[in-house]
């Protein structure tokens, strides 16, 4: 299970399951997902030591189309059982995959919490500002002015929810932001997001050109932060507080120890446990 | 030997103590050689609050409460009005209480043969840090015949970390309340002939529940608090790290369920316990371990429902959801304990079923269960040895869901190379892959369904005693009174067959058939307003035509008088 001994080269298209995406032609998860292959053969992670778990929604259809073991479960849910499998398992190397309805509209409270527990996991957000699998509804993280989601024609007029911020005060450990256009440069900050002990967030912009075609300018637009990575939360409170959203790179490398309950090898004999019972 | 038991009830409010004496009573009784158990009823406060400590004890085993009680403690004398119902008393029951605390309150019957003084809160005033709590233990253990220095003991052991002086104050108050109780009429307590060779155990239902989870192989639980289940995770959180395993406090019953899932997934067999209102969250996710085929178990101490309803009191209401809240055709297993003893058992089984079939399994205990301690024979020694089936080597292209003869397929376990597929709750065709074609859809649900159906799962699905034309068809808590109902018109030579179910999901058609051979009559006992035992039973089984049910809601228990009468009204019992 070591990351470091490969028994033979792993190329970025062995961790491709075969199975044809569902997605639009031109959608932002393709290169995602590449960059998901690209960070695994990168560190040598055989493809059966990884297991990649999601929810439901577009960018949460990723484990079917990669070779390592993989649960696409229910909405919202990723990272509890991301967690579950975690805290179990730790040899395994454990990724999570979704969007920013599954991450943090319905799957908020899991959000918050596994910030919080720092287990070590790495979990990619695809972030379209919009629901793309139920045709083109506002996300929390969309702008509030956006008036063509059908759920919500005058707008939402709400604040859009800040994933880096909330992420940094409730306790991730390694905070990035990419974009899907750069699929090299996102292997690379998921490298070392996977690398990172405990819980690394990993923001990609990630356009969806069926309910978002304007998104395809972002690719103009990212920049790459100017600043290097910080580990002092106050400073990367700061940077994220200002941020524009469009910054690239890696924003915050945090120093907590990763969340991993000893697993200590037990009694065999379980009738130990009749004792406290027996009179 | 002659059934011989005390019934004895303690209330008191505002941290009186009521469950501390109670319990100090049962362990007494217990090193005294006798049987019984503790149930606690309680209001809504976090601390204080009116509270009963419900004690039964005895020369055997027993796992109902009796028709009515012998005596009624009030440490405070204003707490019992809140228990009249749950405390059936008669002209024999004897009322202790201390007329210097304060008035009784309203709503007592005028049955009561007799009301005795105890100055319990004055004669604790003479010793220093005394408590009126133990003036009150050290009176009932000279009035039910439990020597005076039987209890010292047990003092020791619940009082050690309070300190030597905390110790002895209450020492000195059992020893005045001892000797206050000699003017007390004294109570025929059980006699027993202790058995030396018989281990007996004192156990609580949720912690008999945690023991057969670890016992079937549980190594993970993720736990979020909720009344009446939490004894079982706290008990589970302590012991897990000693036998390998772990549990993690969940930020809620959704994470829960859903950690649980991924942990099995990674092949450690897991586990979650909640009640109604955090059941409810789960069964979405549920539902996605039955889809998926990963094993869980998931335990339900049940309370009165809908809603919060009360979440301190027993009901057996949960039945409809367990059976039939999962959303789409999901097929699963839902089983019950009979009694605190039985939740070793039952436990067991279910986390050997869940691993041997893939699927979800649902335990439903309930609070009567759960939160009451017991002291038991030493339950047996079970030999379940069902394991989930794992590949043993890996041929191109490995098919999670396969279709072979036996519908349970072999299942990869992450770290194992070749075994890569996606468990997924979309439907999918034999190799895991997300497929909407109907003949996927068809395939997939006939193999979920076949897994359970071929399933022989043996002599458990009930347990069946007696004989006879009527026979009573229970489930869970209520089979203690049908028990202790039918043991005793037996005694009186009237023959009724006892059919308690452990297995109600699934369906078990051709064993009940079996089991209701020659019955002209049945009388369902089920502890739920809206019939739902008795709704399912018409939907699943043939019964006679001659079928009645005796139902109530939560929370008062059924009483074994009250299962009689029913069977007499219908001329069954004689």
């Amino acid at each position: 299970m070591s990351h470091d001994q490969p028994s033979k080269v792993t190329l970025p298209k062995d961790y491709k399951s075969g199975v044809k995406p569902v997605w639009c032609p031109g959608c932002g998860d393709f290169g995602v997902l590449g960059s998901i292959t690209k960070a695994l053969s990168g560190l040598h992670i055989a493809p059966e030591d990884a297991a990649v778990i999601s929810g439901i929604g577009c960018s949460s259809r990723v484990p079917t189309y990669l070779s390592t073991y993989g649960f696409h479960g229910v909405h919202g849910r990723a990272l509890s059982l991301a967690t579950g499998l975690k805290v179990a398992r730790p040899d395994l190397t454990v990724i999570a995959t979704g969007g920013d309805g599954d991450g943090f509209s319905i799957g908020g409270n899991h959000f918050l919490h596994t910030c919080r527990r720092n287990p070590d996991l790495t979990y990619v957000v695809m972030d379209n500002q919009v629901y793309g699998m139920t045709k083109g509804q506002a996300s929390p993280t969309t702008d509030p002015n956006w008036e063509r989601g059908k759920l919500t024609p005058s707008g939402t007029g709400i604040n859009p929810f800040q994933p880096l911020v909330i992420g940094l005060a409730s306790g991730a450990n390694f905070i990035a932001r990419c974009s899907s256009s750069d699929s090299n440069g996102t292997a690379r900050i998921l490298m070392e997001a996977i690398r990172h002990p405990g819980f690394s967030l990993v923001q990609v912009l990630s356009p969806c050109v069926t309910f978002r075609p304007e998104q395809s300018e972002w690719k103009h637009m990212l920049e790459p932060s100017p600043k290097d990575p910080t580990s002092d939360p106050e400073v990367a409170a700061r940077r994220l507080l200002k941020d524009h959203g469009l910054y690239t790179g890696i924003l915050y490398r945090g120093d907590r120890p990763a969340y991993q309950p000893r697993l200590e090898a037990g009694i065999d004999d379980l009738s130990v446990l009749d004792q406290e019972f027996i009179l | 030997m002659n059934h011989q038991n005390l019934s004895i009830v303690l209330t008191g409010s505002g941290g009186s103590g009521v469950m501390t004496t109670g319990s100090m009573l049962l362990e007494a009784a217990a090193r005294a050689g006798w049987y019984g158990f503790m149930g606690r009823s309680a209001g809504p406060q976090i601390r204080g609050g009116e509270a009963a400590a419900v004690l039964r004890v005895s020369n055997r085993p027993v796992e109902s409460p009796d028709d009515d009680f012998d005596l009624v403690l009030a440490i405070d004398p204003g707490s019992v009005g809140r228990f009249v119902a749950e405390i059936p008393m008669t002209s024999e029951t004897l009322l202790i209480s201390d007329e210097e605390a304060g008035r009784r309150g309203a709503a007592l019957p005028d049955t009561i043969a007799q009301v005795l003084d105890l100055p319990m809160s004055s004669l604790a005033k003479t010793i220093k840090g005394g408590r009126a709590n133990m003036i009150a233990l050290g009176a009932l253990a000279r009035m039910v015949g439990l020597p005076e220095e039987s209890i010292y003991p047990v003092l020791e052991k619940v009082l050690q970390a309070k300190g030597t002086e905390a110790l002895e104050a209450s020492w000195a108050c059992v020893r005045l309340g001892f000797e206050a109780g000699a003017d007390l009429p004294g109570l025929n307590g059980p006699v027993v002939s202790s058995d030396p060779h018989r281990q007996r155990w004192s156990i609580t239902g949720n912690e008999a529940a945690g023991l057969g989870a670890i016992r079937g192989g549980v190594r993970f639980v993720a736990a979020y608090p909720i009344t009446p289940a939490t004894e079982m995770l706290e008990w589970l959180a302590a012991t897990l790290p000693g036998v390998g395993g772990v549990l993690v406090q969940a930020e809620d019953e959704l994470a829960s369920i859903n950690q649980v899932i991924g942990a099995s997934f990674g092949g450690t067999p897991a586990l979650t316990a909640t009640s109604g209102p955090g059941f409810a969250l789960m069964t979405e996710s549920i539902g996605l371990a039955v889809a998926s085929e990963v094993p869980v178990v998931v335990v339900d101490v049940m309370r009165c429902g809908p809603s919060t309803g009360i979440a301190t009191k027993s009901e057996q209401s949960d039945l409809n959801i367990a059976l039939y809240g999962l959303h789409g055709d999901a097929p699963h297993v839902v089983v019950a304990p009979a009694s605190v003893s039985d939740s070793v058992f039952t436990t067991h089984w279910a986390v050997a079923l869940s691993e041997s079939l893939q699927t979800a399994v649902i335990v439903l205990s309930d609070q009567s269960i759960g939160q009451t301690r017991a002291i038991i024979n030493r339950p047996p020694d079970q030999t379940i040895t069902a394991r989930r089936l794992v590949p043993e080597s890996y041929e191109e292209p490995y098919c999670r869901y396969a279709i072979e003869q036996s519908a349970v397929s072999p299942m990869a376990i992450p770290g194992q190379k070749g075994g890569q597929y996606t468990a997924d709750g979309l439907e999918h065709n034999q190799a895991g892959t997300p497929s909407s074609l109907p003949e996927d859809h068809i395939a997939q649900l006939d193999k979920r369904e076949r897994k359970i159906r071929e399933f022989d799962f043996g002599e458990h699905w009930a347990d069946l005693e007696g004989t006879g034309g009527t026979a009573v068809i229970t489930w869970g808590s209520s089979s203690g009174a049908v028990r202790e109902a039918l043991a005793r018109l037996q005694d009186q030579g009237v023959n009724i067959r006892l059919i308690a179910l452990r297995l109600l999901a699934p369906e078990r058609p051709a064993d009940m058939a079996a089991a209701l051979q020659g019955v002209e009559r049945v009388l369902v006992v089920e502890q739920s307003h809206s019939k739902q035992f008795f709704r399912y039973l018409r939907a699943s089984y043939d019964l006679p035509a001659e079928t009645r049910l005796f139902n109530r809601p939560g929370p008062l228990p059924f009483r074994p008088n009250e299962i009689i009468e029913q069977l007499a009204d219908w001329g069954a019992a004689s």
